[in-house]
């Protein structure tokens, strides 16, 4: 069961990856962009996880702490700055 | 006792293999979200399931699997101060959203942000010297200068006035390029 799980969730993480992968590619603005890589942080969060539960180590847990602790900065910057540079061309 | 334990140890890991997929499953639904909703309020709603409820489920899986009595604060640490700041990026990112109308305005259904930027609006443009006028008894003087020297100087302060209330005149502005 424990392969099975291992196998299941990689697919499906991989697959989840690949469209947030997309998204930040075609995403029509730059907002759009930054919160498509914010899915892909979580992803990555989720393989950490998982990796963790399922082969019984610790070893990434202060990583996951620390990636919910200070994640949010990004988007938050980007954003910041994208309200400031309103009537230019950020439509893109 | 034993056979009851390795029972127990069965459902245990049966509840962490639902537990993983389950969380899995939630990033490939946001995933999904943000790839055929059309606009990015809409992305925003489905681009929060992962960072949640997948991240809930994913450190429970961790906690049943550890059965380490110091792992669970740490894993409700790790979740609290993701409940914590996940409204924070969101707020941001949904306000810039709004300034720069990336949104359909005829997919929300209530728009209670439209009524408060048309008030300030109508607000700045009724009295353009209403902020200038509450700065403080004690450049009063001064202000009567500039408010007498006529329309030039009140033009400038007015200038300054919306230079000063950076948010309102973006509020203005958006709402005039919306109408426009």
């Amino acid at each position: 069961m424990k392969d099975a799980v291992l196998i299941i969730t990689a697919v499906v993480l991989t697959l989840a990856a690949a469209g947030a992968i997309v998204r930040i590619a075609v995403g029509p603005s730059l907002l759009d962009r930054v919160l498509a890589s914010d899915v892909l942080l979580g992803i990555v969060g989720a393989a950490l996880a998982i990796d963790m539960a399922v082969n019984r180590h610790l070893n990434n847990l202060f990583l996951l702490v620390a990636l919910t602790l200070i994640g949010f900065i990004g988007s938050v910057t980007v954003a910041r700055f994208v309200s400031d540079r309103r009537g230019q061309a950020n439509d893109s | 006792m034993t056979p009851e334990a390795g029972g127990v140890d069965a459902v245990i890991d049966a509840v962490t293999a639902v537990f993983l997929v389950l969380g899995a499953l939630m990033s490939l639904t946001a995933t999904i979200g943000l790839l055929r909703f059309p606009d990015l309020m809409s992305r925003m709603h489905a681009a929060t399931k992962p960072q949640v409820l997948g991240l809930f489920l994913l450190l429970a899986a961790i906690g049943l699997q550890m059965r380490q009595w110091w792992v669970w604060p740490v894993l409700v640490v790790a979740w609290i101060f993701q409940l914590l700041t996940v409204p924070v990026s969101a707020h941001m990112v949904g306000r810039a959203g709004y300034r720069t109308k990336h949104l359909h305005p005829e997919l929300l259904s209530v728009d209670e942000l439209e009524a408060v930027v048309r008030r300030s609006a109508a607000e700045q443009e009724g009295s353009g010297t209403g902020p200038a006028s509450a700065a403080g008894p004690a450049e009063d003087p001064e202000l009567d200068d500039v408010l007498g020297l006529g329309e030039a100087g009140d033009g400038a302060l007015r200038g300054a006035a919306g230079q000063n209330l950076d948010d309102r005149g973006d509020g203005r502005g958006d709402q005039g390029e919306g109408k426009g």
